[in-house]
């Protein structure tokens, strides 16, 4: 730990709207070259958090040093240090992908000599080297999300911050704007914080992942450390009429979730214990037996799920609706 | 240096929106033509004012009004651009925010004035006689009045969330800037009700200095004229850059 650089340091991050508490006595310490999540369902507070660490928002107590700069006394030196890519698309489709890179290399102040060339290098970077010169309203979903990680990168900031970065994506183009982050982190050695209620995303993509409910961290650790954090596998039965009772003195069961004739366990050895349990339950009609996800994670540590039907649409539906009123 | 960088990235940006959208063009440049040609047209035939022909009479006010839709509507579509997200990367730039209300404003003017231009171009068609010390002071009118448009217009959109609202302010505020200007009619010997609504109206300033300059048929001394507008634009630059200071 002493021999990493800190990246992001968060002390005691607030931020209230009225009575609504959206961030909450926030503590963070994010180090050089990871991929940081941010995992929660939506209003958990993590766009808001985003925010606040890229100046975008006043924090109403608390603060935090982004790359050593403080984000309430040195906003300027913050925004030159990081990249943001937003939750909706913040492109400006009238132009051309290289001409959007331009104004941003302008906008960042990106040195005249090293524009050109490093236009170029995100371009490739994103495999849009090619469509470089169409219109961005051309661009698919996909494309448009790579064109923006483009220019997050555009003027070599040391911090990337992706909110949402495959919201509404299809899951074909979200596996490849993956692979692309992942390629971008080894290639420009940037730290990368992600915010999302995909679990599959943070996931795959994150080397720690803190898990956000009402403004709150209640868990942060690495993806596999937090699933051992559950206490074994889960088993999903259909019984009927189930007995829980039976179950009572069993101390394996590390937890019982019960919707109906459903029934969600926790178990440790969970194949070890299967036998007994389907001997004692009752009559069973289905059984299932799965290791632990971040959302049995968010599950044992919030009593609820992460919802991913989460009703605020696609991107691109999204678009549509602000279109029509054009 | 940085800053300066920034402000030609917006401008820049304007300019290329502007020679791509054609269909903008074209389309702000029909109505002031119907005017021109339709009610100069018609009601031309039947009278003359100051001196010249009614449709040469209105073309300093059509010119005007050109300026007025264009410029209040291209401050308005920040909203636009704040809800496809555009407008965030560039408040996330770091740009100081005078940078970027200045960067819109001129960008938005340089629209403005080369609209103003064809329509002007048009008035070649009507037969009016230009001389190089009117262009230049028209010029000088339509800057002045173009910049203090587009900021009006980006102090309502910056405060603005939603395009719902464009209908009511083009009935609220674009068309009694028009109508009350003196843009279709002299402003001597008007009825007390009316006289104060034109010369409360800014644009009627603009009206009659473009007609001072084009046709030598200004009512008001012309420098006065001028001095009103830069009245106007300083007003309105100023709480634009305020606004811009306090989008979060």
């Amino acid at each position: 730990m002493s021999a990493l650089t800190i990246a992001i340091e968060a002390d005691g991050l607030t931020k209230n709207y009225g009575d609504l508490i959206a961030v909450d006595n926030l503590d963070l310490r994010i180090e050089e070259g990871e991929i940081f999540g941010l995992l929660g369902p939506n209003g958990a507070g993590k766009t808001t958090t985003l925010s606040m660490l890229a100046t975008l928002l006043k924090p109403t107590s608390g603060t935090a040093r982004v790359n050593g700069y403080d984000v309430i006394k040195q906003p300027a030196d913050v925004r030159r240090s990081i990249g943001i890519v937003f939750q909706d698309p913040s492109s400006d489709d009238i132009l051309t992908g290289w001409e959007n890179l331009y104004l941003h290399a302008l906008m960042f102040g990106v040195p005249k000599e090293e524009r050109k060339q490093r236009i170029d290098q995100v371009l490739r970077l994103v495999d849009l080297q090619d469509r470089a010169n169409d219109i961005v309203k051309k661009y698919s979903g996909g494309m448009r999300r790579r064109l923006e990680l483009a220019r997050g990168l555009l003027h070599n900031p040391r911090i990337l911050f992706l909110d949402e970065p495959t919201l509404g994506l299809d899951p074909q183009t979200r596996e490849h704007i993956w692979q692309y982050i992942e390629n971008i982190v080894a290639a420009e050695k940037v730290t990368v914080i992600i915010t999302t209620h995909y679990m599959d995303e943070a996931d795959r993509l994150c080397n720690r992942v803190a898990i956000i409910d009402h403004g709150r961290v209640v868990a942060l650790d690495m993806p596999p450390n937090l699933k051992a954090k559950v206490g074994g596998e889960i088993i999903k039965l259909r019984v009927r009429p189930p007995r829980l009772d039976s179950l009572k003195d069993l101390d394996y069961v590390m937890s019982i979730d019960q919707s109906g004739s459903t029934l969600v366990l926790t178990v440790k050895d969970a194949s070890l214990h299967l036998q007994e349990i389907l001997s004692k339950i009752g009559e069973v009609s289905s059984v299932e037996v799965r290791s632990a996800t971040l959302n049995d994670v968010f599950l044992h540590y919030t009593g609820r799920e992460i919802r991913e039907d989460s009703g605020e649409g696609g991107i691109f539906e999204r678009i549509a609706r602000v279109r029509s009123g054009r | 240096m940085g800053e300066l960088e920034g402000f030609y990235a917006l401008w820049y940006r304007e300019i290329k929106v502007f020679t791509r959208e054609k269909s903008r063009i074209v389309s702000s440049l029909i109505t002031p033509l119907l005017w021109i040609t339709v009610f100069g047209g018609g009601l031309g035939s039947a009278v003359s004012l100051g001196g010249v022909n009614y449709q040469v009479y209105i073309f300093p006010g059509i010119v005007t009004m050109t300026i007025l839709f264009t410029s209040v509507f291209f401050g308005l579509y920040i909203v636009w651009d704040k809800k496809i997200d555009f407008f965030k990367e560039v408040l996330v730039a770091p740009l100081s925010r005078t940078t970027i209300f200045a960067g819109k404003m001129i960008g938005g003017t340089v629209d403005a004035l080369m609209q103003g231009c064809a329509m002007l171009a048009f008035g070649l068609v009507l037969g009016i006689a230009y001389n190089l010390v009117g262009l230049v002071t028209s010029f000088v009118f339509m800057f002045v009045l173009a910049s203090a448009l587009v900021s009006l217009g980006l102090i309502i959109g910056g405060n603005m969330e939603s395009v719902e609202g464009f209908q009511l302010i083009t009935s609220f505020l674009i068309f009694p800037m028009f109508f009350f200007s003196g843009a279709l009619f002299p402003i001597n010997n008007l009825p007390s009700y009316l006289l104060i609504f034109t010369m409360l109206d800014p644009v009627t300033y603009a009206v009659d200095g473009l007609r001072g300059a084009l046709l030598g048929a200004s009512q008001l001394p012309i420098l006065l004229d001028l001095m009103i507008l830069l009245g106007f634009a300083a007003v309105m630059v100023a709480v634009g850059t305020w606004t811009f200071r306090r989008i979060k």
